[in-house]
């Protein structure tokens, strides 16, 4: 039997994309603006974050307005619930995007102090695992959403490898590039909190699909999922 | 948006004999949208919604005062207003379904014919008309001249509103309608009224909160004959304005 309550839960969906949709446009424009130190485009994804808080927001009341007056059940429940969960993690990604713009600005007056080359594969890596868990999402792939969480420790690896070089490389042999090579080293910290951000929303699609809970128990994904 | 408002309850204190059963209850009720009148067994709400199409005119030793206002008039209490009319522009659908003892198609056509109503083409497409809008047509279409007593409780009750829809009503209450369904008739009727909506106004008393939350735009809480709080449903159920509507909607009571 169609349900009134479809449509809505169809209208949330849809929120939900279009936050994960704009998310993923502030990280490629702060990445753009840093390859191109482009200020005006740093300035933009500032100014932009407002539209993405309010998203939240409305998700937010959204989910308890469909929770107190339809009582879901079982997948409808966990969809909502997880939808909650998905758009604060979206909210933060956004912010992390805000945060490498602002360090965009901060280097903007700045020679560069290298050429850009693990920070780029890392950006990369950032945006492939938020397209891969939003398509996870928009088609309750709990395989391709497992993908994602398996990327992290790649993720995690590289920042340590920028940050290893940055350190021992730069920061360590001549204290001057400390302001050219700090905000280098926290656009990675900010493009590897963004693939954990991406693992959270992972995490939650498998929930959402299997019910199972993988959160905090790396241990549980291997089995059968 | 514009709401429009369809009916206006004043000052309503009814009296069953020397018990007072409704103590000043004043409200809107607004066009194309469900509003929902809940509250615990006595609160009164089954006789609010019963003065509104003067029902309570059936039980001896009763007295209304007050005012319903529907299109600028009074239909509660002026004695010089033709009840007939008032129960045509506004149908009921109680909570036992309660077919006529006769075939699918006379329970729908009879309403018309009491009417003045002689078509018989017209009263033929009325008929078909009615039991698509209740969402029946399909389940009956074969069977139309069969005994309404041989449906299921929840086809009599989408009968009994398709008999409502018959005679063009403006307004439809239902007095808890799903009381003695299944669930899953219930969830058909609750699905049914949302599409109603679109063309009708509609009351719905229920002792099932959930429900009342599940259809109505908008929902009155009453406790021992008075309005507690009224307000969007969304608001009521998520963070009501008074103490005692919390204590109810979140079963601390009642």
């Amino acid at each position: 039997m169609e349900r009134h309550f479809d449509e809505e839960l169809k209208d949330l969906n849809k929120e939900i994309l279009k936050m994960g949709v704009l998310a993923q446009e502030a990280i490629f424009k702060s990445i753009e603006a840093l390859k191109n130190r482009d200020k005006n485009q740093a300035q933009e994804v500032i100014s932009s974050d407002r539209k993405i808080d309010e998203l939240e927001l409305v998700i937010d009341e959204r989910c308890i307005d469909l929770i107190a007056r339809h009582q879901p059940m079982a997948g409808d429940l966990r969809f909502i619930t997880m939808s909650m969960k998905i758009s604060t993690d979206l909210e933060r990604i956004a912010d992390l995007a805000v945060d490498i713009s602002q360090r965009v600005l901060e280097l903007s007056d700045k020679p560069l102090l290298k050429p850009l080359i693990d920070i780029p594969k890392l950006a990369v890596l950032s945006q492939e695992m938020l397209n891969d868990v939003i398509t996870s999402f928009l088609n309750a792939n709990a395989d391709l959403a497992k993908k994602v969480i398996l990327k992290d420790s790649e993720a995690d690896s590289l920042r340590n490898l920028i940050q290893e070089e940055l350190l021992n490389e730069y920061i360590c042999k001549d204290r001057n590039c400390i302001p050219r090579a700090m905000p280098l080293l926290l656009i990675a910290r900010h493009l590897e909190r963004i693939c954990d951000h991406a693992t959270n929303i992972a995490e939650d699609v498998i929930y959402m699909v299997n019910a199972k809970v993988v959160k905090h128990h790396p241990e549980k994904l291997g089995n059968g999922m | 948006m514009d709401k429009f408002i369809r009916i206006k309850a004043e000052k309503i204190n009814f009296y069953y004999g020397k018990t007072q059963a409704l103590k000043n209850v004043s409200f809107d009720i607004y066009a194309n949208q469900v509003t929902a009148i809940i509250g615990p067994s006595g609160c009164g709400k089954s006789t609010f919604i019963r003065i509104i199409n003067r029902m309570h005119e059936l039980i001896p030793n009763t007295r209304c005062e007050g005012k319903i206002i529907f299109d600028g008039e009074d239909i509660c209490c002026d004695p010089a207003m033709d009840v007939v009319a008032v129960r045509r522009r506004i149908g009921m659908v109680f909570q036992k379904p309660n077919p006529f003892p006769k075939s699918i198609f006379e329970n729908i056509a009879y309403g018309l014919k009491v009417n003045g109503i002689k078509d018989k083409h017209y009263i033929e497409e009325k008929v078909v008309d009615s039991l698509k809008k209740a969402a029946l047509w399909d389940e009956v279409k074969e069977r139309l001249h069969e005994s309404a007593l041989k449906l299921s409780g929840g086809q009599q009750q989408r009968l009994c509103i398709a008999r409502a829809l018959a005679v063009e009503p403006e307004v439809i209450l239902f007095d808890e309608p799903c009381a003695s369904l299944d669930p899953i008739s219930t969830a058909k009727i609750e699905e049914l009224i949302l599409e109603l909506k679109k063309e009708y106004t509609i009351i719905i008393v229920t002792h099932n909160m959930q429900q009342a939350a599940r259809v109505s735009d908008r929902t009155a809480f009453f406790l021992l004959g008075e309005m507690i709080e009224m307000g969007d449903t969304q608001q009521i159920f998520t963070a009501p304005n008074d103490k005692r509507t919390e204590a109810y909607i979140t079963g601390r009571f009642g």
